[in-house]
């Protein structure tokens, strides 16, 4: 920073600074006052102003390029050798291009990675989203030296013999391997125990019993249901959660001939979205009652969206509204609304930070895993059933693991653990969690 | 001149979005339309711009990266959507976007969500030399997760000794949590709601200095 300012400085200093000698000369009064004849004044010998040259600063140099281990093959790791004059310094460019390339695609140098002097000399390349570093693509790099006085030092352009890979395996994942090992194992396990007749226990969520009295409640008025599936993705858990859940409301207003409007942000969610309302008429034995204009696509941006929702409801009036997903920001907006217009609600997310909201607006709010687990309430398939049975069990692992962590703790308060890190049993044990460094 | 009409163009929407404070009106549902249409039509000039275009249409025309279209043929084919007949071939980049998307997640949940959670409870209760704040502190965090752990068991009733007792610690703790939450987010809100009102009388209307 303060490097940036020294420059910024003597960028700004140097034409002040020779404007002031070619004014100061001919406004003198002094020299105004003298009688001083043209002829003399031929006689006076130019003076050239002394400019001082600037420094030799020695370039920079690439000293190694590897391959970055455990990727994608998306990064290399770069190492250079600073100039022998730091101290005339700014600041480092590591430059790259894709040698044969287009300009457009990388042909040309550009700046990957602006490194300031004194800073590590060793950078990952392929981290900034618009210089990414393609697999089995050869690149060429150099390390530009940008001086204080402001020059730009070209370094010796390096290419090494070899291309990124990606690996395979990432070793350092081995933990994780193992725990989605066991944790699929335990569903599977309860799946197949489902499948064979066992009788599971699911205990009751006053949310989910509610969602049928809700369909019943709009019915009764002959008003329309409203259920925003969420505004995220459809990789989000809790969107798949929610289309899962749409699928059973769908299948319950097919039944009663409700009518329902699914708003949608997201374009692929709103193409599964529609396929799941239309299957779930047909479920129904009653697709010609699906409307194609009951589920519909408004806009991916967030608050346009909301302002669209909440209009709807003001105007059409819903007597149930469902907010199940993901929300955002949005979700005081949206329920606040519902809650206005008479409506009533039952929202479910994992979002933490939305959670409170919806609690407070809404007469049922699905907490975090009870949106996962809603589904299996609602169908009481064997086999969704089965699945977080299968959860449970791995959130016993899970509080096994935490109570051996309280044991070892206070052993080490016994055995000197608890001062001596080298001697906690604690910290054995939790090594084999540790994921800090894919982090 | 240009900056000033922007400037008013934004309080108009801004006040005739605040106008549903009072009731739905006119006024409201004209801005709803507008920044509907509006951002609709800029995210398609963005995601041309920004993806389509340079990820896409640039390196293909370049006859380089040509396995990028298998994506966008994938893409293409929720296009069919449109013609009835052929409206299942759309399903095909879904069934591909929701196993990849389950795929991706469930090892960096496992990861994020899981092993990380685990790690950062597993902390000592007592270190010799704290003070009995951070003492205090350890016990809330152990204990705390283990109840909320225990309000999520759905195979099991709340009831008895761990259930019973644990769940209902769980469901205080997990209260707490979002009241806390609740604040902080509100107070959040609170500042945005500044924000416009300083561009209100700030910015348009020249009041403040």
């Amino acid at each position: 920073m303060l490097k940036h300012l020294e420059l910024l400085l003597l960028v700004a200093a140097l034409p002040f600074g020779t404007a002031t000698a070619q004014t100061a000369s001919p406004g003198d009064p002094g020299e105004a006052a003298a009688a001083v004849t043209v002829d003399s004044l031929a006689a006076i010998p130019t003076v050239e102003p002394e400019v001082a040259a600037p420094p030799e600063v020695g370039p920079a140099t690439v000293l190694t390029i590897q391959d970055f281990p455990n990727d994608a093959g998306d990064h290399l790791i770069l190492s250079f050798c600073e100039s022998p004059n730091p101290e005339c310094v700014l600041a480092y460019l590591v430059m790259r291009r894709t040698p044969g390339a287009p300009d457009s695609l990388g042909g040309q140098w550009a700046v990957v990675k602006n490194v300031p002097s004194g800073d590590p000399t060793e950078i990952v390349d392929g981290y900034d989203p618009d210089f990414l570093v393609e697999p089995g693509t050869q690149y060429e790099y150099r390390v530009d030296v940008l001086t204080l006085d402001g020059r730009q030092i070209e370094g010796p352009a390096v290419t090494p013999n070899f291309s990124p890979k990606g690996e395979i395996f990432h070793t350092e994942k081995l933990k994780v391997l193992i725990g989605c090992i066991i944790f699929i194992g335990l569903i599977f396990l309860y799946f197949k125990r489902a499948q064979m007749g066992h009788e599971l226990y699911l205990r009751p969520i006053p949310g989910i019993d509610a969602i049928d009295e809700a369909i019943g409640r709009a019915t009764e008025m002959g008003k329309p249901i409203l259920y925003v599936p969420g505004l995220s993705s459809i990789e989000d858990v809790a969107t798949i959660a929610s289309l899962t859940i749409l699928n059973r409301v769908a299948k319950k207003v097919a039944e009663y001939q409700t009518p329902l409007r699914v708003p949608n942000r997201d374009p692929i969610v709103y193409t599964v979205a529609e396929e799941t309302v239309k299957q779930a008429y047909m479920e129904a034995g009653r697709p010609d009652s699906y409307e194609a204009n009951s589920v519909f696509f408004v806009t991916d941006s967030q608050f346009a969206y909301v302002a669209a929702v909440n209009g709807l409801m003001t105007r059409e009036k819903p007597a149930t509204n469902f907010y199940l997903g993901m929300f955002w920001a949005e979700s005081l907006l949206l329920a606040e609304t519902g809650s206005l217009s008479g409506a009533i609600q039952i929202a479910g997310t994992d979002a933490i930070t939305q959670l409170p909201f919806f609690i407070t607006t809404c007469d049922y709010t699905l907490i975090g895993e009870e949106l996962y687990a809603a589904s299996a309430y609602l169908g009481r398939e064997p086999k969704q059933v089965g699945g977080v049975k299968g959860q449970d069990a791995c959130k016993g692992i899970v509080m096994a693991l935490v109570t051996i962590g309280i044991v070892l703790s206070i052993v080490d308060i016994f055995t000197g653990g608890a001062a001596d890190p080298s001697k906690s049993l604690l910290l054995k044990l939790q090594g084999l969690v540790d994921v800090t460094s894919l982090e | 001149m240009y900056e000033t009409i922007g400037l008013s163009v934004a309080a108009i929407f801004t006040l005739a979005v605040f106008s549903f404070l009072y009731k739905e009106n006119p006024l409201y549902r004209f801005a709803e339309h507008i920044v509907v249409g509006a951002s609709l039509g800029y995210s398609i000039v963005v995601t041309y711009q920004r993806v389509l275009y340079p990820r896409l249409v640039e390196p293909v025309s370049h006859g380089q990266e040509l396995i990028l279209l298998i994506p966008a043929i994938m893409g293409l084919l929720y296009v069919t959507r449109f013609f009835p007949r052929i409206a299942w071939m759309s399903r095909y980049p879904m069934a591909f976007l929701l196993g990849t998307g389950m795929g991706v997640a469930f090892p960096y949940d496992m990861q994020t969500l899981v092993l990380r959670q685990i790690q950062s409870t597993m902390i000592p209760l007592y270190t010799p030399g704290a003070p009995w704040f951070d003492t205090l502190g350890a016990f809330v965090i152990v204990f705390g997760t283990l109840s909320a752990i225990i309000y999520f068991f759905f195979s099991k009733p709340h009831k008895g000794p761990f259930f019973g007792f644990g769940s209902k610690v769980g469901i205080w703790i997990i209260m707490i949590g979002f009241g806390a939450t609740f604040g902080f987010t509100v107070m959040g809100r609170i500042s945005l709601l500044i924000g416009r009102v300083q561009f209100l009388l700030g910015d348009w209307l020249g009041l403040l200095n």
